[in-house]
This record gives structure tokens, C-alpha cells and sequence, in this order.
């Protein structure tokens, strides 16, 4: 019962829906693609992952491989950040409008250096407080609706990541949280890992970043339920 | 340090003391008699095995441990053949460690307990692949050999074994504990880690070392800064690069604002597994704030990108450093608040003290590094050491408990959290002017550096190659020295008390999965 007292007494720590400013920093931003003349000195082999490419008129950035090593940041290169969230992008149609009000998903760590989990983990927790939107993690792939895969895949995780899907009841979606997740990120040319989840899997919503930050997870999960959310509300700051 | 040149003292009995770095040379007849009496002047830690072993040459072992006022004592063996007397009967902190290179390299430790399905796992890989050992690829992955059945430890009638991941349904890391019990209590765990064996090693080897800082720092992606420091720093030893006053300053205030970060973290973890959930929200809500300040001031919430051979890669500006001192002590503040009333509370006292059993003797015998062994009086800290980065200039008193009871793990952490706020207090107030970094040539040759990350000493030991690139790369981390410490912390403690003990352990399971 103190306890009870105790976090009462304390500020509301969840982010409020329908703010006007995002808090800076929860999002680490990205690099979007920039207009640059033939003159600016502009050395594509500054990203090491070979995300950007010199193209006509401007830089194109491949957000899929983008780990945010920030070498491409002003003023180290023309190259133009953006505070936005909204990355994940959907491959397969929602789910059915049943699931718009609550879901339930399953997390499968396949090899996760531990950023992407600590991001689901502060989605979990009192900032983000996923429950409130009828999100609920799943202590069964019986019960879970969606998939949330991090990680390159590792060959040890191969079986549980295949065996956790065909456990789970149709409909359902895979989402691939992390560069990683997408092609294996950096540890795409390991010999041990299968180079993203797709490779074991059929993937249909996949976000990027490393790590994406937990409204970009919710922003995926939004896709994957179809639901206009509170936090759609909320402006860019 | 830079190992290329080091000199090699051919008599195993000359005493270590004095000079910073003690390279013994050893055959493998005399391996097991040269440790043994190199262990019984001096009680240094135990770090790591570096293996070098590629086509037909013969394996090249070292052996590293870690002594105060910067000393380093290595054990240097030329092998014939491919048997080596296993070390673990006298230094079983190197029972793991052993393991790694049989399964990894091939090479075959004689006498030792148990050898087999470790890092490859037998259901997923072939016999004998020795992968690190292959050039210039390693082989396919597929195999597919009977499942792995742990040695049976406890004969007891009604013994069975209760399996744990390596699934879990929160968002949680991959590992399995396999649990030997006769009902009630847990009689002994098998660990089974490395479902998450990335080959990180393997990956890093020819690759240029500004690429490789990369991949240093996503093998713990919660302790990256600390990862990328001590790569950077055995390559910059290399080089005998110095580093600038300014970037030595901030990189401590980093390291110690990582270090408040992941305590945060592993404080709100303990509080969690014990069930009261309004201070583990209040503790993980500081977190997140702590989060939010690091890509607001430092550019990534998880300190990515910072760390760059010869420095950092940018300056953050002292007016950063400064409000990241001043947020440090207001987030130091909530955590002490909660931390203290937490003290009061015997629901939280009853699941922790004499709860996952460490004590001194036994925490020696395992070898546990950081905040783990701090809590059982083992008083190494590589910041005290071996004083990296501005760690000589602003000094640090280790933290150390003595019970190693889960209670004395938590007083670790929430001392430390303190101690950091403070550190990065100095820190920011101290900050000298001037560069950033400095050009740092590749020299050919052997690099070694140690720093205190958030979970324990870790060290880096680089071999770079005339062309600029690593030749071999082995991480020495700390949740691999201290995982190895969890089946004696959880022995005749009830299921119950199973996730609190892991949770006030701490760790991590990538770091151990490089």
C-alpha cells in the first residue's frame, strides 16, 4: 500500500497521445534523402554500410541499411537528418478489423545485440505503455497474433524462430524489427547468422533503424492492426 | 598495451610484480606446473584464452589475467600438436574459456571435465567444423546431430530436469537454463548459452578496424560505448596513438553515463523479478528519460557512433556535457529515492538477502568480474587498475560488499549509480580544451586494452595485419566470466528465487553470444 502512495505522488511519466512537440530523443533520427549539387563534395563511401548512393540530383539514402553510425551528419557530409518516427512499412494488408482493438504478440530475440529488446522493453514500460493500446505480449505462440522477430537469426535461433511461427494460429503477421531483422545488418556476412528474418519466415511489416525507436515499433504494430492510433496525433517536432 | 614487442621472460618462476607486463613462455609439458606456482605468489583475474590457430600452423595459445597497478600477466604457449593440458583443475575460471577454443579452434585440452557441445550447439552443426580455425571461409552451417542431453549431475531418485527457454514470453534474451531438481528446489542449472553465437571474431578478421568499431559495439548493444572503447583502445595502443586530454575526459563521462544507464536498467530488472511493480515502473521510467537525453545531447540513445579510433567522432560541446552532468544528478536523485524506500520494504528484503549465495572464497574460485564480484568482495575494478581514459586523473573508489547475497549485488548497483552521477559531475566540470581525435596508423602487430564496462572488465586483444586489417580479434567479456558463476548462485534455492537471481546477476546474453 505505501507503493500505492508512492507512485501516485509522482508526475504521470507516460507519454501523453495528441502533444504538440515530440520529446526530443525518442527518436535518434535518420538520414533522408538529400538534394545536393555536383559540386558539393560528397563521398558516398562514407557510409560504411553502403547506404547512400550518389544519385541525379541529391543523395538517396537505403533506410534497410541505415545503422545509424551518424558519419553521414552535418556537417561531416550534405547529407540531411530527420526527427521523424514513422519508419516501418507493411508488405501484407492488416489484419482483420476484429484485431483493431486489442492483439496479442510474441517476441522471438534471434540473435539481438540487445538494442532492439531494450527498445521493446521501454515500449513495455511506463513511458510508452504499450498496454493502453490493447497490445499485450503473449506468453504462448498459441495466443499470439503477431511476431515480433529481432535479431540477424542466428543458426541456433533458426528452429525456435520457425517453431514459434508454425505454433501460431492463423491470421497472423511477422514483424521485423531492426536492420538486423531486415538482412542481417551488420552481421549479414557471419558465417552463423541466416541474414534476416525473411530468410525463415514470410515477413510482412519490417522496420528499420538500429535500433528503431519504440513509436517506430508502434508504429508498425499500427500497420499490423490497421487502428489509427493516439500517437498519430502527435506533431513532429 | 602493445604486445609486438613485449619481452618474453623464459623462467616461469621470476615474480610478476613490478613491471607493468609479465609475458611467460611456456611448452605445453610445463604449462600446468608454470600456472600453478604463477598462481600462488600473486592472485591475479582471470580474463581470457586468445587462440590463434589458422591452416596447418601449429595453435598459438595466450592466457590473460589482470593484476592491480597495471599489470597484466600472460601466459604464452607454444603448442605441438594439437593437445594441450587443460589449466581449469588449478584455474577454474578458465573453464569456459577452454571450452571456446575446443569447440572453436579443435584444440583438445586434456584433462578437462567436459568438453563437447558448447558454443556450436550440437543440433545445428557438424562435428569437428573448428570454424575459427578455417581460411578463408569457415564451412556451412547443418549437421543436425541428436539433441543435447546435459551431463547428469545430481543422482537423487525422482530427479528431473525442468527446461527454461530459450524462448520467453517477455522481451527477453535468448538462453536456456536446464534445471536439475527432485521437485521443490534447484539442484544444479546447466547454462546453456550461445543460441545467439553470432561469430563476431570471425566476422571482424579482415575487416578494416574503422569498420570493425562497428561491430564492437553491436556485440553489446546496451554496453556499446564500452565495447567500442576498448577495441579503440587496443588498436590506438597499436598505433601508440595518444589521444587527446579532451576526448580522454569525455569518453570517461560517457563510460560513466553508460555505466548510470545499465544499473538503471539492472536495478529496475531486480525490482521487477521481485514483483513490485510501481518502484520497477519508477525506476524504468528514469531509464527511459536517461534515454531520451543521450540521443538529445549525444546523438543515439544508445551511445552508437560515438567511440572512433583516436577519440570520438564528434564533440558533443560542453554545454552537453554539462547538462547531461546536471540530468545525471537529477535521475541519480530518483533512483536513490526509490532505492531507499526499496530498503524499508521487507517484501523486497525477504527475496533478496541470503537469496543466490556468492560467497568471497567461492566468487574467487569462479573468477567474477565487475559489479557480480564487487558484491563478493573481490576488489578488482580496471578502472582502479588500470587506469584507461581520464580514469587516472579522476580517480574511482571500487564498491565493494562483502555477503554476496543478492541484496549486497543490489547495494553494488545503486552505490555505483552514484558514484557515476559523481564521476560525470567532475568530469563535465574539468573538461580540458582542444581536439577530439587524432590519426591513428595501423601498425602491424598485437594490441591489448581492458576497460570496467557497466558489467565487468573487458578486454580486447587485436591483431592487425600489414594491410591495415585485423588478422584476429577475441573479446574477453564479462558476462562470459560471469554466467559461468550462475549454477552455484542458484544451488538449493527454490524455482521461485530463480528469476530474482538472474536478475540481480546482471548480465547480459549477448555479450557472452559474440
Amino acid at each position: 500500500m505505501p507503493w500505492f502512495w508512492e507512485g501516485l505522488k509522482r508526475d504521470v511519466h507516460t507519454l501523453p497521445p495528441g502533444v504538440a512537440r515530440l520529446p526530443s530523443g525518442v527518436t535518434p533520427g535518420r538520414p533522408t534523402t538529400t538534394a545536393v549539387t555536383a559540386e558539393d563534395p560528397f563521398d558516398a563511401d562514407i557510409c560504411p554500410v553502403g547506404a547512400l548512393a550518389r544519385r541525379d540530383a541529391g543523395v538517396a539514402v537505403d533506410f534497410d541499411h541505415c545503422i545509424h553510425c551518424m558519419r553521414c551528419q552535418p556537417p561531416k557530409a550534405p547529407v540531411q537528418w530527420q526527427n521523424d518516427y514513422r519508419w516501418a512499412e507493411a508488405a501484407a494488408p492488416p489484419l482483420p478489423p476484429r484485431f483493431q482493438r486489442s492483439i496479442h504478440v510474441r517476441i522471438v530475440d534471434a540473435g539481438d545485440c540487445g538494442g532492439c529488446l531494450s527498445e521493446l522493453r521501454q515500449l513495455l514500460g511506463p513511458v510508452y505503455s504499450l498496454h493502453r493500446y490493447g497490445i499485450y505480449v503473449s506468453p504462448t505462440p498459441r495466443d499470439a497474433d503477431v511476431l515480433l522477430v529481432v535479431g540477424p537469426v542466428t543458426v541456433g535461433m533458426r528452429v525456435a524462430l520457425e517453431e514459434t511461427y508454425a505454433a501460431m494460429p492463423d491470421p497472423k503477421r511477422v514483424v521485423a524489427v531492426g536492420v538486423c531483422a531486415l538482412n542481417g545488418g551488420l552481421f549479414a556476412d557471419s558465417f552463423a547468422v541466416s541474414g534476416g528474418a525473411s530468410r525463415v519466415v514470410p515477413v510482412d511489416v519490417t522496420v528499420p533503424g538500429c535500433p528503431p525507436p519504440p513509436l517506430a515499433i508502434l508504429h508498425a504494430l499500427e500497420l499490423v492492426t490497421g487502428a489509427r492510433r493516439e500517437t498519430r496525433e502527435v506533431a513532429e517536432s | 598495451m602493445n604486445l609486438t614487442d613485449a619481452p618474453r621472460g623464459g623462467a616461469p618462476d621470476a615474480p610478476p610484480g613490478g613491471q607493468p607486463l609479465h609475458m611467460v613462455t611456456t611448452s605445453t609439458a610445463t604449462l600446468p606446473d608454470t600456472v600453478r606456482r604463477l598462481m600462488a605468489e600473486d592472485r591475479p583475474l582471470f580474463i581470457g584464452l586468445v587462440v590463434e590457430h589458422t591452416g596447418s600452423r601449429p595453435p598459438h595459445l595466450q592466457y590473460v589475467w589482470m593484476g592491480p597497478e597495471a599489470r597484466w600477466l600472460l601466459v604464452d604457449v607454444a603448442v605441438d600438436g594439437t593437445v594441450v593440458p587443460s589449466i581449469t583443475p588449478t584455474v577454474f575460471a578458465a573453464d569456459w574459456a577452454e571450452r571456446e577454443a575446443e569447440d572453436l579452434f579443435g584444440v583438445h585440452f586434456d584433462g578437462h571435465p567436459q568438453l563437447g557441445d558448447f558454443i556450436l550447439h550440437d543440433e545445428d552443426w557438424a562435428e569437428n567444423l573448428a570454424p575459427m580455425k578455417t581460411r578463408p571461409e569457415p564451412p556451412a552451417h547443418g549437421g543436425g546431430r541428436d539433441p543435447y542431453e546435459p551431463p547428469r549431475i545430481v543422482q537423487a531418485p525422482g530427479r528431473f530436469v525442468m527446461p527454461v527457454g530459450p524462448v520467453f514470453s517477455a522481451a527477453q534474451e535468448s538462453v536456456r537454463f536446464l534445471l536439475e531438481t527432485v521437485g521443490e528446489e534447484i539442484m544444479h542449472a546447466h547454462v546453456r548459452l550461445f543460441y545467439k553465437y553470432r561469430g563476431l571474431e570471425k566476422l571482424m578478421e579482415r575487416q578494416a578496424p574503422d569498420r570493425a568499431v562497428l561491430v564492437a559495439e553491436r556485440v553489446n548493444g546496451t554496453q556499446a560505448f564500452a565495447h567500442g572503447l576498448a577495441f579503440a583502445q587496443a588498436v590506438e595502443a597499436l598505433g601508440a596513438a595518444v589521444v587527446p586530454p579532451r576526448a580522454r575526459t569525455i569518453r570517461t563521462a560517457l563510460a560513466e553515463w553508460e555505466r548510470l544507464r545499465s544499473h538503471v536498467a539492472t536495478l529496475a530488472g531486480i525490482v521487477e523479478s521481485t514483483g513490485l511493480s510501481i518502484p520497477a515502473n519508477l525506476l524504468a521510467a528514469v531509464e527511459e528519460h536517461l534515454l531520451q537525453l543521450s540521443a538529445r545531447y549525444l546523438g543515439h540513445r544508445y551511445l552508437f557512433g560515438l567511440v572512433a579510433l583516436g577519440g570520438l567522432s564528434r564533440d558533443p560541446g560542453d554545454d552537453a556535457l554539462q547538462a547531461l552532468a546536471r540530468a545525471g544528478v537529477e535521475a541519480g536523485g530518483s533512483v536513490q529515492a526509490v532505492c531507499h524506500r526499496l530498503t524499508f520494504d521487507n517484501s523486497f528484503l525477504d527475496r533478496l538477502e541470503a537469496v543466490g549465495m556468492l560467497p568471497p572464497a567461492r566468487a574467487a574460485t569462479l573468477g567474477l568480474v565487475g559489479p557480480v564480484g564487487r558484491a563478493s568482495g573481490a576488489p578488482a575494478d580496471v578502472r582502479c587498475w588500470h587506469p584507461y581514459a581520464a580514469y587516472g586523473k579522476h580517480l574511482v573508489t571500487p564498491v565493494i560488499e562483502s555477503e554476496g547475497d543478492g541484496y549486497a549485488r543490489f547495494r553494488v548497483f545503486r552505490r555505483e549509480v552514484a558514484a557515476s552521477v559523481d564521476l560525470i559531475q567532475r568530469c563535465a566540470a574539468a573538461l580540458p580544451a582542444g581536439p577530439v581525435q587524432t590519426p591513428v596508423p595501423v601498425v602491424p602487430g598485437v594490441g591489448l586494452a581492458a576497460v570496467e564496462a557497466p558489467s565487468g572488465a573487458l578486454a580486447y586483444w587485436v591483431r592487425a595485419g600489414s594491410a591495415g586489417q585485423i588478422d584476429r580479434c577475441h573479446i574477453m567479456a564479462p558476462a562470459f566470466l560471469n554466467w559461468h558463476g550462475l549454477a552455484d548462485a542458484v544451488r538449493d534455492f527454490a524455482f521461485q528465487d530463480f528469476p530474482i537471481i538472474v536478475s540481480t546477476l546482471g548480465l547480459s546474453v549477448a555479450d557472452a553470444d559474440r
